[in-house]
């Protein structure tokens, strides 16, 4: 019986990870169908537009200038090792474009934008605001979950263009000032170096990103458990799934969009 | 009419209604008593749709409830939470009229601010409450603007899930009060949940006894402080000893 309790309880987790990802799937569904169908709650969304996407913008400027900085001087001190210290703005460039700004600019949306909605909605639930919604002839999944998810998956893109360019003159502003560059060489080799594909590619993985944030705090806000613990829970649980299923998709897009 | 036929509810291991069956006359004040943890509101989110019960059948006007069209369900309801349940990013004639500002039921934000005020002095309540957001209220004005919103739309039934609770005595009085008034007034179906003696005697038409996830007893208001049951005798006159466990 002992020889079979490492198994059951494999068992037990694999079950129960199966069973979470069926209910955020089956959330997943709910939330693009009621997408597609009236009524539309034009205020929820422009208020989520303005919550998510104008709220986040210092979070994800200030994340990327520091990082397009930093990546500048790691490529100038490690492109020395092989005299290749000319490539700075390039790679600062498609560096941004297609991973640094993507991927930290939904690290930091999660983490700002997934526990403020997981939390909002998790106190809604645990106070009756959502059995009230239903009682007003109100569907929570569309007045609550659509306007997020919509809004985060439509101003995501528009935070990584920002913090790409953002990333891009924090490289630039270091090349320049600290490692010798000349300001217009630096600015026509990123821009002579940039395909459209590296700036779209960056830009549907934003898309990606902010869909996964916005539903992950919607699924963990409505899913709460009772109480200020079952709030805490449900936060923490939203950003924590929203960071790993976007390094997780983020492997699978930069399959999807550069191996092929 | 709502009726309840043999209905049935377990979290777990927990089975909270044990099969029961109650009706619920047209135009009447049902209050339903029982104490903490017994089920009442579980009962109440039944009705609703709230909580999908494991057996049995609830009808309302001989219509199972489980295959109305749900919003049209819906909309013959009002509801009072026990803690309020305003929306607390809205103001407070946001809230009242949250009904009449979306949905089948939409029309003109001026007229439904204009009913969402005149349902605020309804319960007692100034126009420039309406402005505030429900974090400005005390506890009394949440209940009042819970009730405003409950009856914004003019319901057929009203539910109050314990509308006393957390309440100082007068402003309790005040809330039942209304209730009553405003019961009598619309000549809507009421369901209040409480365990609030006060409130039993100040609402009802008829009590129900919820035990041990059954209708214990139930009968005319008038009638409840007569009845032989050993059950109801405890719960009313508060007494430790009987056959309800005073430790659950």
């Amino acid at each position: 019986m002992s020889l079979l309790a490492p198994v059951a309880g494999l068992g037990r987790a694999t079950l129960s990870l199966l069973g979470a990802v069926g209910r955020i799937a089956f959330f997943a569904g709910q939330v693009l169908s009621h997408m597609l169908r009236p009524p539309f709650y034009v205020r929820e969304f422009l208020h989520a537009v303005l919550q998510i996407g104008w709220f986040s913008l210092p979070v994800v400027g200030m994340t990327a200038v520091f990082t397009g900085g930093a990546l500048a001087l790691q490529i100038y001190s490690g492109g020395a090792r092989f005299n290749a210290e000319s490539v700075v703005p390039n790679i600062v460039a498609i560096g941004m474009v297609r991973e640094l700004g993507p991927v930290l600019g939904g690290l930091m949306v999660a983490a700002r934008v997934a526990s403020s909605i997981a939390a909002e909605i998790g106190t809604m639930k645990v106070t009756e605001q959502i059995d009230a919604l239903v009682t007003l002839s109100t569907n929570p999944i569309k007045y609550l979950a659509v306007p997020r998810v919509l809004a985060a998956t439509l101003t995501v893109p528009v935070l990584v263009a920002v913090g790409d360019a953002i990333g891009i003159a924090g490289g630039w502003l270091v090349g320049v000032n600290r490692l010798g560059f000349n300001s217009a060489t630096y600015l026509q080799s990123t821009v002579n170096f940039l395909e459209g594909w590296d700036i779209t590619s960056g830009l549907l993985k934003g898309a990606a990103f902010g869909f996964i944030v916005a539903l992950m705090g919607c699924y963990h806000g409505m899913t709460s458990g009772r109480g200020a613990q079952g709030v805490g829970q449900a936060t923490k649980s939203a950003v924590v799934a929203a960071s790993v299923m976007i390094l997780a998709t983020n492997y699978l897009l930069t399959e999807l969009f550069f191996t092929s | 009419m709502i009726a309840l036929q043999d209905v049935t509810k377990s979290f777990g291991r927990n089975a909270v209604l044990r099969g029961v069956t109650l009706d619920i006359p047209t135009g009447q004040s049902m209050v339903i008593i029982g104490g903490s943890g017994t089920g009442k509101s579980v009962l109440l989110k039944c009705i609703l749709g709230l909580v999908h019960p494991d057996g049995g059948m609830i009808t309302l006007d001989g219509q199972d409830v489980t295959k109305a069209e749900r919003d049209a369900f819906l909309g013959r309801f009002g509801m009072l939470f026990q803690g309020g349940a305003l929306f607390d990013s809205m103001r407070v004639w946001e809230n009242v009229a949250f009904r009449l500002l979306r949905g089948t039921q939409k029309r003109p934000k001026s007229e439904a601010r204009e009913i969402a005020i005149e349902k605020l002095r309804r319960v007692g309540l100034t126009p420039d409450v309406a402005e505030l957001y429900p974090a400005e209220l005390s506890g009394g004005m949440q209940k009042r603007v819970g009730l405003a919103r409950a009856i914004a739309a003019e319901p057929e039934i009203i539910f109050f899930d314990e509308p006393t609770t957390g309440l100082d005595p007068i402003m309790a009085g005040v809330i039942n009060a209304l209730i009553r008034e405003i019961v009598t007034e619309m000549g809507a179906t009421a369901m209040t949940i409480t365990h609030d003696m006060s409130s039993v005697r100040a609402i009802a038409d008829r009590v129900a006894m919820l035990h041990a996830g059954v209708i214990q007893w139930t009968g005319p208001a008038g009638e409840m402080d007569a009845t032989s049951d050993p059950y109801v005798q405890q719960f009313i006159h508060g007494r430790a000893e009987g056959p309800i466990a005073a430790v659950r």
